[in-house]
């Protein structure tokens, strides 16, 4: 898994799923009727989020891991998740701000559970670098970083609640709904789904394999020249053991 | 001696000889309601508004206890004199918690009168003091649950003063929500209605869920 294994399949899978899902979403689901083509960026705003919430879940997951066996490579998995799912998050807010703006007629709608809840999430993600950054020790970098990881993960599903029941619901729930949609409607969204999956598996995989990388770069200079080739820099992000 | 009543005595013990933290506290959340009394331009607040500002002003006088909830212990060795005790390491926990709870009502027991007389419409009666008794007790648990889990992690990093708040305080929103929304009913100027149970529940099933996570997870932020 750390050395990029399958990369070129998963890419190929992504990009089959994301432009297939996408143009189904474009040319085959029908127009929405107050929206109009506006409506279309549900096809990316909404896989992305929940695309986003798993990655901090699964992060949560292999911190669990890490801190069961200790093993740096859980630490890295789960590192490299709670990232790119921060990125996403980016993505989504981005997009629902779009999206919010052109039917609520605002950028920001603070009485829409959804949105904020996944503000707050973001917020506290977006803690977890600077936390990592903040401790030199490498083991102990990860093994806070993996309790950090652990709340958040629990966090992440009872914030949905509490915000959920704070507010009265404007925002569309798009899972209970499926059922009333056309088929059209939920085959392009269930095809986005899985393509913005497999998106942030791949991106995943790049990023181990590109630490994975860097790391026997460096190993192989250390051999090479008996010096590490100029300082090793500071870094949040887990070092990975080269043999 | 309960390992655990000896760990709590020490902090309260190491509190009262040379307050700190109870005084910065207290003195900081009487500060606050003066910069709200200025920074909104009223004279007195009721209902939503009152909530709010009692809710923003405890909470961040609590960051200020969680600040300082082990600087003692990272700065004079208390851990390692904890760790060479054959006790279990959930003790410390559960007597940190314990302490800042106990930080927390003092300092509660200085503002919410002080509040009341400075900024609050409706006068404090029997009722009103029985519900905030009630809701900021489910609001400390939460606040010592998170708090202390929040101060270990950030007491070996280099920036702990700005870790804490930052990971603190999006953690406890549901805290801030459900408090805000339990004490908006009862500060209403009308007279108090009733209190809305489910936000009770809410803050009970988060005191439950992160008070048994932090116990699952407090090992792994001492040192071997």
């Amino acid at each position: 898994m750390l050395h990029g294994s399958r990369l070129r399949l998963y890419s190929l899978l992504t990009v089959v799923f994301l432009v297939g899902g996408f143009a189904l979403a474009a040319f085959w689901a029908p127009m929405d009727a107050d929206q109009g083509f506006m409506q279309k960026i549900f096809y990316v705003h909404v896989p992305m989020a929940i695309t986003a919430l798993i990655g901090f879940v699964a992060g949560g997951w292999f911190a669990i891991q890490y801190l069961r066996k200790g093993d740096s490579r859980d630490d890295l998995r789960s590192y490299v998740a709670i990232h790119i799912a921060v990125v996403l998050g980016v993505g989504v807010l981005l997009t629902g701000a779009l999206w919010a703006k052109a039917s609520w007629g605002r950028w920001f709608v603070w009485d829409e559970p959804t949105l904020t809840s996944f503000l707050i999430v973001f917020l506290l993600y977006c803690t977890y670098t600077p936390l990592r950054f903040s401790i030199p020790e490498p083991e102990r970098q990860a093994r806070y970083a993996a309790v950090f990881a652990v709340i958040g993960g629990a966090f992440v599903p009872l914030n949905f609640l509490a915000v959920r029941l704070a507010e009265p619901l404007i925002h569309p729930r798009t899972l209970n709904s499926t059922g009333s949609l056309p088929t059209e409607v939920r085959t392009s969204f269930f095809l986005s789904l899985i393509g913005m999956i497999l998106l942030f598996i791949t991106l995943c995989k790049y990023e181990m394999a590109s630490k994975n990388a860097t790391a026997q770069m460096r190993a192989l200079r250390r051999k090479l020249g008996g010096d590490d080739g100029g300082v090793a820099k500071r870094t949040a992000a887990p070092t990975v053991d080269v043999p | 001696m309960s390992p655990i009543r000896a760990a709590l005595f020490k902090e309260l013990r190491l509190e009262l000889r040379t307050p700190q933290t109870i005084p910065a506290m207290a003195l900081f959340a009487m500060t606050t309601f003066v910069v709200f009394h200025f920074a909104l331009q009223e004279p007195t607040v009721e209902g939503e508004l009152a909530a709010g500002v009692l809710t923003v002003t405890l909470l961040f006088a609590a960051m200020l206890g969680i600040n300082r909830l082990f600087v003692a212990d990272h700065e004079d060795g208390g851990f390692d004199g904890f760790l060479l005790a054959p006790v279990d390491r959930s003790t410390l926990l559960v007597a940190k918690a314990v302490s800042l709870i106990a930080f927390l009502v003092i300092v509660e027991l200085v503002a919410v009168p002080l509040f009341a007389v400075l900024l609050l419409e409706p006068g404090l009666d029997l009722t009103m003091i029985a519900r905030l008794m009630l809701v900021l007790s489910l609001t400390n648990a939460g606040v010592a649950a998170i708090g202390t889990v929040v101060a270990a992690l950030a007491i070996k990093t280099r920036a702990r003063d700005l870790i804490v708040p930052l990971i603190a305080l999006p953690l406890l929103m549901p805290v801030v929500i459900g408090t805000a929304r339990c004490l908006d009913p009862t500060f209403t100027s009308t007279g108090a209605q009733a209190l809305p149970g489910r936000w009770l529940l809410i803050l009970g099933l988060y005191d439950l869920v992160f008070g048994l996570l932090a116990y699952a997870v407090f090992d792994y932020l001492l040192e071997d």
